[in-house]
C-alpha cells in the first residue's frame, strides 16, 4: 500500500467520516462516559429523593421517569457501548487485524448513537414527561404512558440497529481477519466473550425490538397485544422482554469477564488457569440465558412445572459461572503479583460480581423468591453484578490499555485515589440495600416507611460518593491523554498478547502486514 | 433431622444478629437486617429456607475469598514470590464443577418442597377476592357478600413533611382487610387498570394482580395481630402509596365484623334514597375528592398538565351534569381515568361531582341528588 492512501484526516470531518477503528472505538468511549454522567447524575436525583422519607425534590411521576431513563441511558447508552468501544479498539490488535471487517458500517452503527440518545433525553421534555413505566416498560401501564414512551420505543429501535450491525461487525472481523496462527482456541479470552456476545446480540435485541414495536402499535394502531379485554395477554409482554433482557445481562458482564481473563493473567505473570474452560463456560452461560427469562417473573402467577423449570435451570448458571470465579483465583493463585490499578479492579471486579452471583443463586429459589421479588434486595443484586462486574470491568479495561491508546503511563497515585473512593462509594451505596429489601422495602418507591430510613440514608451518602469520584477518573484519563510518563510497547512486565507488540500509542494503522501467530 | 439442622442455623443466625446488635452504632438505631417475624407455617418455612441458603452461600463465599486473599498477601512479587507456571488441572475441574452441582440440589430439594406447599391452594374455607386499582385495593368476600376498598390514609401532610411523620407512616390504610386466624384462607387477584402486586411480607405471600387474568394464592394466619404490606409491582405515579393492611382477629371477631359489615350496607341504601342538601354534599364531596380524585387531579383540581387534566375551569365540570356523571361513573378507556361507579356509593358519586362543580374555582351552580345517580346504574 502506498502512503497516499494512508491519509490521516484531522477536524471535525475525521470524527463524523472515520472508517478507523481506533477512532471509532475512542468515540464509543467517550459517548459512554457521557452517557454515564447523564445516568450517574440521574441516579443521584432519585438518592437524594430518598434520602429521608417524605416527599422533598421530586413529584413521584418525575421519580419514576428518573428510574426508568437512569437505567436505559446506563444499560443502552453506557456499558454496552463502551464495551463495543473496546472491541473496536482491542479485538483488531488481538487478532492482528489491519481494521474490523466493515468499516463503513461501523461508521454508521457508531453515529446511530447520538440521535438515540438525544432522543431518550428529549423525552423527559415533552407534555406528560418522559417514560415513567421502569426500564422493563411493562404494559398496561407503559400503554397510559404519554408520548415520552413513543420517543422511547423509537430510541430503542435505533439503539438496537446499531447493537445488531455492531455485532455483524465483531463476528464477521474475529471469524474472517484473524492473523495466520491465531488458531480460535488460540484467541485471547477477551476476542471469545466478545464473539459469544454478539451471538446473544443478535439472537436478543430483535426480540426486544419487537416487543417494543408491539408496545408501539397496541398503543396507536389499534392492535391489542397485550390488552386482555381486546384477547391479548399483558403478561405476554414480560415473556418476551425477559427473553431479550435475561441474555441482555450476559451482554452486558461477559466482555467484562473477557478483559478480566486478560488482565489477571498478566498482573499475576502467569497463563490463565482453564482457558478452555473458561471459553467454554462462557458458551454454556450464553447458552443457559435463553433458557432461563422466567425467572423473573414468579409472581406473575405460572403454572408450579413452569416455575419449578425456570428455577433449576437458572440455578444451573451458577455452575459455569463459579468455574469462571475459581478459574481466577486459580491465576492468581501462586502468581507473581503486582497491584497496579487494572489487577486492583480486576480483583474487585471478581469480589464484587460474585457477590451479585450469590444473591442472583438465592434469588433463582422460587419460594423465597417471592419475598425478594420486587424489593430493594433485587436492588442490591443487579448492581451488584452491573456495576460490581461490567462498570468495574471496564475502568479494568480502560485503566490497563489507556497506555497502548495514548502513550502514556497514567498516574498510579490517581488511580489508587480512584478505586479506593469508588469501592467505598459503591459498597456503601448497595450493600445496605439487600438489608432493605429483606425488611421489605419495595422498589421504585419514591417514599418509604419509617424502618428503612437509616439505611437509605447511607445508600444516598455511598451514591453520592461513588459518582463524584468519577470526577478524579475524569481527570486522570485527561491528565494522561495530554501527556504523561512514555509508555512502553508492551506496557506491563507480565503482558502477552499482539496488541503489546505495536508501539504505544497505536499507530493509527496498525498490523497491515498481518503478523505471524506461533 | 433437616428441622433440628436448621433450628440449630436458626439460632446461629439470631445469635450473629445479637452480635451485630452490640456494635456500638448499629445499636443507636433500630436496624431492619432481615425478614419480619413470619406468622404463618408457610413464612416459616420460607423463612428457614432463607437463612439457610443464605448460609451456604456465605460460607461459599468466604471460602473461595479466603484462598483469594491469602493468594493476593502471600503470592506478590514484593514479597518476591516467583510465579509457577501451571495453566490446567482437569481434576481440579473437574471437582469444582461437581461439587457446586452437588451443593444446588441439595438446595433445590428443600425449595420444591415449600413452593409445591405454596402452591396448593385446595381445601380453603374462604375466599377473598383482591383488586388492585390505581393506587387502591379492593377486598370481596366472596363467602360474606361483602366488598370494599382500601386506600392510603397517612394524611398529604405527612408525606409532604408538614407534620411529624406517625409510627406507620405510608404503611395504613382506612379500610383494613379483616381476617379469621387459623382458617385455610384462599385470595383470588386481578387488576382493574394495569398490574400490581399484593405482598404482606410476614404471610410470605407476593403475586401479581393483572388485569384480565386471575391469580390464586392462600395463606392461613397462625396469630391475631396487625400484618402490614405493600404493592410490588410499579402501578404508575402512586405505587409506593398503595399498603396493604391485614387485621387478623379470632373467628368470633371476625364474625361480628361481619354482621356490622352488612349494618352499614343497609345505612349506605338509606343514604341514596335521602335528599340532601348542597352543605352536605359538598361536605361529604370534599372528603371523596381527596380520597379518590386529587392524586391525580391535584389538591387545587389544576392535574398535572399533559399527564392528568385540570378538573377547574374544565369543560366536563362546568358544561352538562349528565357528560360529568358519565365520565366519573364509567371511567376514560386508555388513561388512568378509572369507572368509579363500582367503587362508590350514590352518596359519594352525586357528593363528588357536586363538589367538582362547585369547588376548586369552579361556579357550575347545580347540584346532583344520590337518586340522580341510582337512576343512571
Amino acid at each position: 500500500m502506498s502512503e497516499a492512501a494512508h491519509h490521516h484526516p484531522t477536524g471535525l470531518s475525521r470524527w463524523l467520516f472515520t472508517t478507523n477503528h481506533k477512532d471509532i472505538g475512542t468515540m464509543y468511549l467517550v459517548f459512554a462516559f457521557m452517557m454515564a454522567i447523564i445516568g450517574g447524575l440521574m441516579s443521584l436525583v432519585i438518592r437524594a429523593e430518598l434520602f429521608e422519607p417524605g416527599l422533598q425534590l421530586v413529584d413521584p411521576n418525575f421519580f419514576n421517569q428518573m428510574t426508568t431513563v437512569h437505567a436505559l441511558v446506563m444499560v443502552f447508552g453506557f456499558v454496552m457501548p463502551a464495551f463495543v468501544g473496546l472491541a473496536n479498539w482491542m479485538i483488531p490488535l488481538m487478532i492482528g487485524a489491519p481494521d474490523m471487517a466493515l468499516p463503513r458500517m461501523n461508521n454508521w452503527s457508531f453515529w446511530l448513537l447520538p440521535p438515540a440518545a438525544t432522543l431518550l433525553i428529549i423525552s423527559l421534555f415533552v407534555p406528560g414527561g418522559g417514560p415513567a413505566a421502569g426500564w422493563t416498560l411493562y404494559p398496561p401501564l407503559s400503554i397510559q404512558g404519554g408520548m415520552g414512551m413513543d420517543f422511547t420505543i423509537l430510541t430503542v429501535h435505533m439503539l438496537g440497529i446499531s447493537s445488531i450491525l455492531g455485532s455483524i461487525n465483531i463476528i464477521a472481523t474475529i471469524l474472517n481477519m484473524r492473523a495466520p496462527g491465531m488458531a480460535l482456541m488460540k484467541m485471547p479470552l477477551f476476542v471469545w466473550t466478545w464473539l459469544i456476545t454478539a451471538f446473544l446480540l443478535l439472537a436478543a435485541i430483535p426480540v426486544f425490538a419487537g416487543a417494543v414495536t408491539m408496545l408501539l402499535t397496541d398503543r396507536h394502531f389499534g392492535t391489542q397485544f397485550f390488552d386482555a379485554a381486546g384477547g391479548g395477554d399483558p403478561v405476554l409482554f414480560q415473556h418476551i422482554f425477559w427473553f431479550f433482557g435475561h441474555p441482555e445481562v450476559y451482554i452486558l458482564v461477559l466482555p467484562a469477564f473477557g478483559v478480566i481473563s486478560q488482565v489477571i493473567p498478566t498482573f499475576a505473570r502467569k497463563p490463565l488457569f482453564g482457558y478452555s474452560s473458561m471459553v467454554f463456560a462462557t458458551a454454556a452461560i450464553a447458552f443457559l440465558s435463553f433458557i432461563v427469562w422466567a425467572h423473573h417473573m414468579y409472581t406473575v402467577g405460572m403454572p408450579v412445572a413452569g416455575e419449578l423449570f425456570f428455577m433449576y435451570a437458572t440455578m444451573l448458571i451458577a455452575v459455569p459461572t463459579g468455574v469462571k470465579v475459581f478459574n481466577w483465583v486459580a491465576t492468581m493463585w501462586r502468581g507473581s503479583m503486582t497491584f497496579e490499578a487494572p489487577m486492583l479492579f480486576a480483583i474487585a471486579t471478581v469480589f464484587t460480581f460474585t457477590m451479585g452471583g450469590v444473591t442472583g443463586l438465592m434469588l433463582a429459589l422460587t419460594p423465597v423468591d417471592f419475598q425478594y421479588h420486587d424489593t430493594y434486595f433485587v436492588v442490591a443484586h443487579f448492581h451488584y453484578v452491573i456495576v460490581g462486574g461490567s462498570v468495574l470491568g471496564l475502568f479494568t479495561a480502560v485503566y490497563y490499555w489507556l497506555p497502548k491508546w495514548t502513550g502514556h503511563m497514567y498516574s498510579e497515585v490517581v488511580g489508587k485515589w480512584h478505586f479506593w473512593l469508588t469501592m467505598i462509594g459503591i459498597n456503601l451505596t448497595f450493600f445496605p440495600q439487600h438489608f432493605s429489601g429483606l425488611a421489605g422495602m419495595p422498589r421504585r418507591i419514591p417514599d418509604y416507611a419509617l424502618q428503612f430510613a437509616e439505611f437509605n440514608m447511607w445508600s444516598t451518602y455511598g451514591a453520592f460518593l461513588a459518582v463524584f469520584s468519577q470526577l478524579i477518573f475524569f481527570y486522570l484519563v485527561w491528565k494522561t491523554v495530554k501527556g504523561g510518563e512514555k509508555a512502553t510497547d508492551q506496557v506491563w512486565e507480565g503482558a502477552e498478547g499482539l496488541e503489546w507488540t505495536v508501539p504505544s500509542p497505536a499507530p493509527y494503522h496498525t498490523f497491515e502486514t498481518p503478523p505471524k501467530v506461533s | 433431622m433437616l428441622t433440628t439442622c436448621l433450628k440449630r442455623i436458626k439460632s446461629s443466625i439470631q445469635f450473629l444478629g445479637a452480635g451485630l446488635m452490640l456494635l456500638p452504632g448499629l445499636a443507636m438505631a433500630e436496624y431492619a437486617l432481615n425478614f419480619q417475624r413470619p406468622v404463618t407455617e408457610i413464612a416459616r418455612e420460607v423463612f428457614e429456607l432463607h437463612n439457610l441458603i443464605l448460609t451456604i452461600v456465605i460460607v461459599i463465599f468466604i471460602a473461595v475469598f479466603v484462598v483469594m486473599f491469602y493468594s493476593i498477601f502471600a503470592h506478590r512479587k514484593s514479597r518476591g514470590h516467583k510465579a509457577a507456571n501451571f495453566h490446567e488441572s482437569t481434576t481440579v475441574e473437574v471437582i469444582w464443577t461437581i461439587i457446586p452441582f452437588i451443593i444446588l440440589v441439595s438446595m433445590a430439594i428443600p425449595s420444591t418442597a415449600t413452593l409445591l406447599k405454596m402452591d396448593n391452594t385446595s381445601g380453603s374455607e374462604m375466599t377473598v377476592k383482591i383488586v388492585g386499582y390505581q393506587w387502591k385495593w379492593q377486598y370481596e368476600y366472596l363467602d360474606h357478600d361483602i366488598s370494599f376498598f382500601s386506600s392510603l390514609s397517612t394524611p398529604r401532610a405527612q408525606i409532604e413533611n408538614k407534620e411529624k411523620k406517625g409510627e406507620n407512616y405510608l404503611l395504613e390504610v382506612d379500610n383494613p382487610v379483616v381476617l379469621p386466624v387459623g382458617k385455610k384462607i384462599r385470595f383470588v387477584l386481578t387488576a382493574n387498570d394495569v398490574i400490581h402486586s399484593w405482598w404482606v411480607p410476614q404471610l410470605a405471600v407476593k403475586k401479581d394482580a393483572i388485569p384480565g387474568f386471575i391469580n390464586e394464592m392462600w395463606t392461613k394466619i397462625d396469630e391475631p395481630g396487625i400484618y402490614r404490606g405493600q404493592c410490588a409491582e410499579l402501578c404508575g405515579k402512586d405505587h409506593g402509596f398503595m399498603p396493604i393492611v391485614i387485621k387478623a382477629v379470632s373467628e368470633e371477631d371476625f364474625n361480628k365484623w361481619v354482621s356490622l359489615q352488612k349494618d352499614k350496607a343497609v345505612s349506605a341504601a338509606a343514604d341514596s334514597n335521602k335528599v340532601w342538601t348542597k352543605t352536605a354534599l359538598l361536605k361529604k364531596g370534599k372528603k371523596v375528592y381527596e380520597k379518590s380524585c386529587q392524586a391525580c387531579h391535584g389538591a387545587t383540581g389544576a392535574g398535572v398538565p399533559g399527564a392528568f387534566p385540570a378538573i377547574t375551569g374544565s369543560k366536563i365540570a362546568t358544561g352538562p351534569v349528565k357528560d360529568h356523571l358519565a365520565i366519573v361513573m364509567d371511567g376514560k378507556a386508555g388513561t388512568a381515568m378509572q369507572a368509579f361507579k363500582g367503587q362508590l356509593s350514590d352518596a359519594d358519586l352525586a357528593a363528588v361531582v357536586t363538589f367538582e362543580r362547585n369547588g376548586l374555582g369552579n361556579k357550575a351552580g347545580d347540584i346532583v341528588q344520590p337518586s340522580q345517580v341510582k337512576a343512571l346504574r
